[in-house]
């Protein structure tokens, strides 16, 4: 017995393969919407796990680094390596800010990290680790800088000499890793002209420039000019210990705030990208409807379109399963056809995006399997209308 | 008719061929898509063996340019500033006079006690003199008694008389011997006023202020006119020939650095030359808010503009290793407290713990242990690598800039 399906798809191969790819963009669309939505997640969840730490502890009652701003003393690290079960620690900082090299301006996450402590860059793509202590940085990939570059950051000249990859800030930002102590000073310390108003503004005020009082002014100054904050301090437990225990030790006895992965995963991505995530969310649930919708109505005409090759092969006495068999056939290769295709492109445009995209496999399982049940619902619909077809028609027309 | 069908079968099976080899292409595709972009493709990573070299650790540090030797000159009572001689800039002696504060009254006290002299060299004439009366006044006393005692042996005075005499002749011995003690004690006057003479004029070489060295002026604090407290700067004098780096290192990296090891200075206002010098000290104090050590460097051959707080980098060569083995720096992870590589074998990757000896700035890992010349490890990698992760060895996993 010969295969109606194929016959027939041979016979306006053309429009059929037209429809599929045209079908099979469309599933692109929302497969590419899925991957933004998962991206936008990972991003997240990226940035936690950047520098392998167990604990994040930072300033008290807030929900730093990452969603609310948090400072603590560069030396708090001292106490918290005494805590039983905290086997490393790590001053980091954080600083979103736009930067300018040679080909334009480009948005990045300032990490200040300790080399060989918790929050550096566990692994590069090209380049090597930072080796000096001030003026070299490790840029991610998507910043568009390339090694050896020099970049101004504020007031000194920095250069690039290692580049990772997937290290962005939650909100996507690339990040641009440089030594702590420079990272505090473009942080914490001032432009010049801000530095020398401040002074002016000192020498003004008489109770910080009193006569008789030689030294007091610069004593003041100096003062003013520190910089021994950090962010976050990163800890890595030792195998054994107990996470919660010791963020309960750290809150209790160093009044600071503790959180362990969990806390900032629940932080990350129920807090700080929830809305937007939610909003892409929402897009590609219509997106998703959308497209199933128009893969049925597609499927559908073209079983209308061949109403009378139907009435045809009914009169010539084919059965109805024959005929049913032949539709569902051609919806699911549609099917077929489009996911394919969809993936494809979905695969072949995701690096071009800004953001990163995620197509996980999952998704695309369930992507296939929403496709090929729309498209058998769909000839469902097809089929009955088929079925009812009057095989007078083939003569009558 | 027969034709027009063969034609359409040959159609038709080029049709079947051309539509096939699109499939088969598309297929071929997706798949190709889905073993290389997918989480089931092995990760990209870049690979590098043991080599030979020798390696070169440093230290980098910043630092600022300072005086070794810096004079801060002030008075050492609470004075107004009289005049001030130099500015900013001056090349001054040793002696020369560089500033001068008000004595207000010291002048006058110097006259007053010169005067105090001479009315003390006028009191030792006048105590002179008297001494002289009284010494004549005894010489004739005691030539009186000694006749009076002839003439009492020849009966032709009473004995009272003579007694009478001897006393007087005594009583102006003891006028000579007074008269005597009020000259040394002129004397010591006149000695006295004229230390309060050396004293005050002292005092008033205080209020000049002069330069202790060979120098230049390299601030000019206080206008003439101001009242300065003790102690407070009025101009400060530097030795331009002490010049020297107190340079900043980070406590992790400042174990090796030792006096005498050369160093590479590059000077923020002149960067694109380069200074030999040598590590001159190392403070024995940390700072131990900053965590870093200070260590002074100094320059083999001076740069002719240096200025104080200029803002230079130091590179101290801390040490060499000759045919030393060294990986990428990289290279070297740590994983658990533990440094080592991921070894390549057959595609797939393990964690070898290895020893790390010196790291050069360049990005050298010296390796002590661990390793054999033969062994493939992981450079750079597209992910972080898992035990036993499958992986692909490419040249470069971007392409990097020139």
């Amino acid at each position: 017995m010969i295969n109606l399906a194929a016959r027939d798809i041979l016979h306006g191969w053309g429009k059929f393969v037209f429809t599929g790819v045209g079908l099979g963009l469309l599933i692109g669309v929302t497969l590419s919407m899925a991957g933004i939505y998962r991206g936008l997640v990972d991003d997240g969840k990226a940035l936690l796990a950047i520098g392998g730490a167990d604990l994040w502890v930072v300033q008290r009652d807030t929900l730093g680094p990452y969603a609310e701003p948090s400072s603590v003393r560069d030396d708090a690290y001292r106490s918290l390596l005494g805590i039983p079960g905290v086997a490393a620690a790590g001053n980091v900082t954080y600083l979103t800010m736009q930067i300018e090299h040679a080909r334009g301006e480009v948005r990045v996450m300032l990490v200040g990290f300790q080399p060989g402590h918790p929050g550096e860059p566990g692994y590069l793509v090209a380049g090597r680790p930072i080796t000096r202590s001030h003026y070299e940085a490790i840029a991610d990939m998507r910043s568009g800088l390339s090694l050896n570059e020099r970049i101004r950051i504020r007031r000194h000249e920095y250069i690039v000499v290692g580049l990772t990859r997937r290290m962005v800030s939650s909100g996507g930002d690339p990040m641009l890793f440089v030594p702590l102590k420079d990272a505090q000073e473009v942080q914490f310390l001032k432009d010049n002209d801000a530095l020398v108003n401040e002074r002016a503004r000192s020498a003004a005020n008489p109770a910080f420039n009193r006569p008789g009082v030689p030294g007091l002014l610069e004593a003041v100054q100096a003062s003013q000019t520190n910089s021994h904050q950090v962010n976050v301090v990163l800890l890595r437990l030792a195998p054994d210990a107990d996470e919660t225990r010791v963020a309960e030790q750290i809150r209790r006895w160093k009044h600071l705030e503790a959180y362990t992965r969990a806390d900032m995963d629940e932080i990350l991505v129920a807090k700080l990208i929830a809305t937007s995530a939610r909003q892409i969310f929402m897009f590609l649930v219509i997106l998703s409807v959308v497209s199933a919708t128009i893969v049925a109505f597609i499927i559908y005409t073209m079983t209308l379109n061949k109403v009378r090759e139907i009435a045809v092969l009914k009169l010539i006495g084919a059965r109805n399963r024959t005929i049913a068999l032949m539709i569902l056939q051609q919806a699911l290769g549609l099917g077929v056809i489009g996911f394919i295709v969809g993936r494809t492109a979905a695969a072949l445009w995701a690096p071009i995006f800004p953001k990163y995209v995620l197509l996980l496999p999952g998704d695309a399982v369930r992507g296939a399997l929403l496709v090929l049940l729309i498209c058998a619902l769909a000839s469902v619909v097809a089929i009955r209308a088929a079925l009812r077809v009057d095989p007078a028609a083939a003569i009558g027309g | 008719m027969k034709m027009r069908a063969n034609r359409l079968e040959k159609l038709h099976l080029g049709r079947t061929a051309a539509l096939t080899t699109a499939a088969l292409g598309l297929a071929m595709l997706f798949g190709w898509l889905v073993v290389s972009q997918g989480p089931m493709a092995p990760i990209k990573v870049t690979v590098a063996k043991v080599t030979q070299g020798t390696l070169t650790a440093s230290t980098f540090g910043i630092g600022t340019i300072e005086a070794r030797r810096a004079y801060a000159l002030g008075p050492t009572v609470a004075s107004r500033v009289l005049r001030v001689l130099v500015d900013q800039g001056d090349a001054v002696k040793a002696g020369q006079l560089l500033a001068e504060l008000d004595p207000v009254d010291l002048t006058d006290r110097v006259t007053s006690a010169e005067l105090a002299v001479q009315r003390a060299t006028s009191t030792i004439r006048a105590t002179e003199a008297a001494l002289a009366e009284a010494q004549s006044r005894a010489q004739v006393a005691t030539t009186d008694a000694r006749r009076y005692a002839q003439l009492r042996t020849k009966g032709f005075v009473s004995q009272e008389a003579v007694d009478a005499k001897g006393h007087e002749a005594k009583a102006a011995q003891a006028a000579v011997d007074a008269a005597a003690a009020q000259v040394t004690a002129a004397r010591r006057d006149r000695d006295r006023a004229r230390t309060d003479v050396v004293g005050m004029s002292k005092l008033l070489a205080q209020s000049q202020l002069v330069s202790p060295v060979d120098g230049v002026v390299s601030a000019r604090l206080v206008e003439p006119g101001s009242t300065v407290v003790a102690g407070q700067a009025v101009v400060q004098v530097l030795d331009p020939d002490s010049l020297w780096i107190r340079a900043r290192i980070d406590q992790g990296q400042s174990g090796r650095v030792r006096v005498g090891q050369p160093t590479e200075i590059v000077l923020r206002s002149d960067p694109q030359r380069s200074d030999r010098g040598e590590v001159q000290r190392v403070d024995w104090v940390s700072d131990a808010v900053t965590e870093e050590r200070i260590v002074n460097v100094g320059f083999a051959v001076q740069p002719p503009t240096l200025s104080v707080g200029d803002l230079v980098e130091v590179t101290i060569h801390v040490a060499e290793r000759v045919n030393a083995r060294a990986l990428p720096a990289a290279a070297v992870k740590r994983v658990d407290r533990q440094e080592g590589v991921w070894r390549v074998t057959q595609g797939r990757v393990a964690f070898q713990p290895v020893t790390v000896g010196i790291t050069t700035l360049d990005g050298r890992s010296q390796i002590l242990d661990g390793l054999t010349d033969d062994d493939e490890v992981v450079v750079h990698s597209e992910q972080a690598l898992q035990p036993d992760a499958r992986v692909r060895v490419v040249t470069a996993i971007i392409g990097s800039a020139p």
